[in-house]
């Protein structure tokens, strides 16, 4: 089983991701340079956070034309998992993955602390055994996760069950004081339609040992392993 | 030949920037600024080419890289 962790230029959550996925949970972990062009021989794909390309011009708006995000869309609609972590949802969202883009905090702040999030769906591979309502605690590091649709967007994610992560209080009610950062409905992760991709902003690698203050992370990476175990060769 | 790019925030997103600058400006005592949007500009140098062939091709690259249409509009300025 070997997963890929992309690194892009201005990376800087790919050793993190990369820790997590070979020494916490103990599955091969390759890094993968943007310019690469294949990703044949990967079984699930997480695109890490960072600064890609120093954010210039909008968060991800340069890294979805490196090569990588062609096999990257190619692995998502063959089903393969995809995770896009903080910039690396960004980048999805850039690259037309996942529907919606990011705005400035509306604190116009950057944000790093723990955040609490109420899982709405088990179906994604990441979030398979997380069931629906459950709390996770999970940090958040960035300036701009303020999360923007417009509002039949913003239905249809709900109708079709495809908003994964939400900011909640520690008892798992979605509120107005527990949205770090204006997002729209406090939505924190989303997948696509099929399942197979998810975006969120906050870190499971940064959260997937207990030295680390919550181990609630590593579930997402378990539950990747569990899923690639049970998926028809 | 140049071309100027300008990409806002479409009206009805939220610009967090805009608010401050705005609140900003009503604390040096300069009033009357009811709203303040924050955007984008570019200046684009082309290289010969005719006007309509300019536009076409930087509608393009607007839609394709310079702005995202989710969030932002864009006009272009062909000429100058």
């Amino acid at each position: 089983m070997k997963t890929a962790v992309l690194v892009f230029p201005g990376s800087n959550c790919d050793h993190d991701a990369y820790h997590a996925l070979k020494h916490v949970v103990g599955v091969d972990a390759e890094f993968v340079w943007h310019k690469q062009s294949s990703l044949d021989g990967f079984e699930a794909v997480v695109i890490p956070g960072g600064f890609t390309y120093g954010d210039y011009l909008r968060t991800g708006a340069m890294a979805k034309l490196s090569p990588v995000m062609g096999a990257v869309r190619r692995f998502a609609e063959d089903g393969g998992p995809v995770l896009g972590i903080c910039n690396g949802f960004q980048i999805l969202l850039e690259a037309g993955l996942l529907p919606g883009a990011m705005i400035v905090n509306d604190s116009l702040r950057f944000i790093c602390d723990f955040v609490h999030l109420r899982s709405g769906t088990d179906r994604t591979p990441f979030t398979r055994g997380i069931r629906e309502g459950e709390v996770l605690r999970i940090p958040v590091a960035h300036y701009q996760g303020n999360y923007f649709a417009d509002e039949r967007t913003l239905s249809s994610l709900e109708e079709r069950d495809q908003v994964v992560f939400r900011y909640c209080d520690p008892e798992g009610e979605v509120t107005r004081e527990s949205n770090p950062n204006g997002s729209a409905r406090n939505i924190a992760g989303i997948c696509n339609e099929r399942g197979n991709v998810l975006g969120m902003m906050p870190h499971p690698e940064r959260s997937a040992e207990e030295a680390l203050g919550s181990a609630d992370g590593r579930r997402l990476f378990d539950a990747m392993v569990a899923w690639l175990g049970e998926r028809p060769a | 030949m140049k071309a100027k790019i300008y990409v806002t925030l479409k009206r009805g997103v939220l610009d967090p920037q805009g608010k401050a600058i705005r609140a900003s400006l009503s604390h040096l005592g300069i009033d009357g600024v009811e709203d303040v949007r924050v955007g984008k500009f570019m200046e684009v140098t082309l290289k010969e080419i005719g006007a309509g062939e300019a536009h076409r091709l930087l509608d393009e690259a607007c839609r394709r890289l310079l702005a995202n249409t989710v969030i932002e509009e864009y006009r272009i300025e062909i000429g100058g």
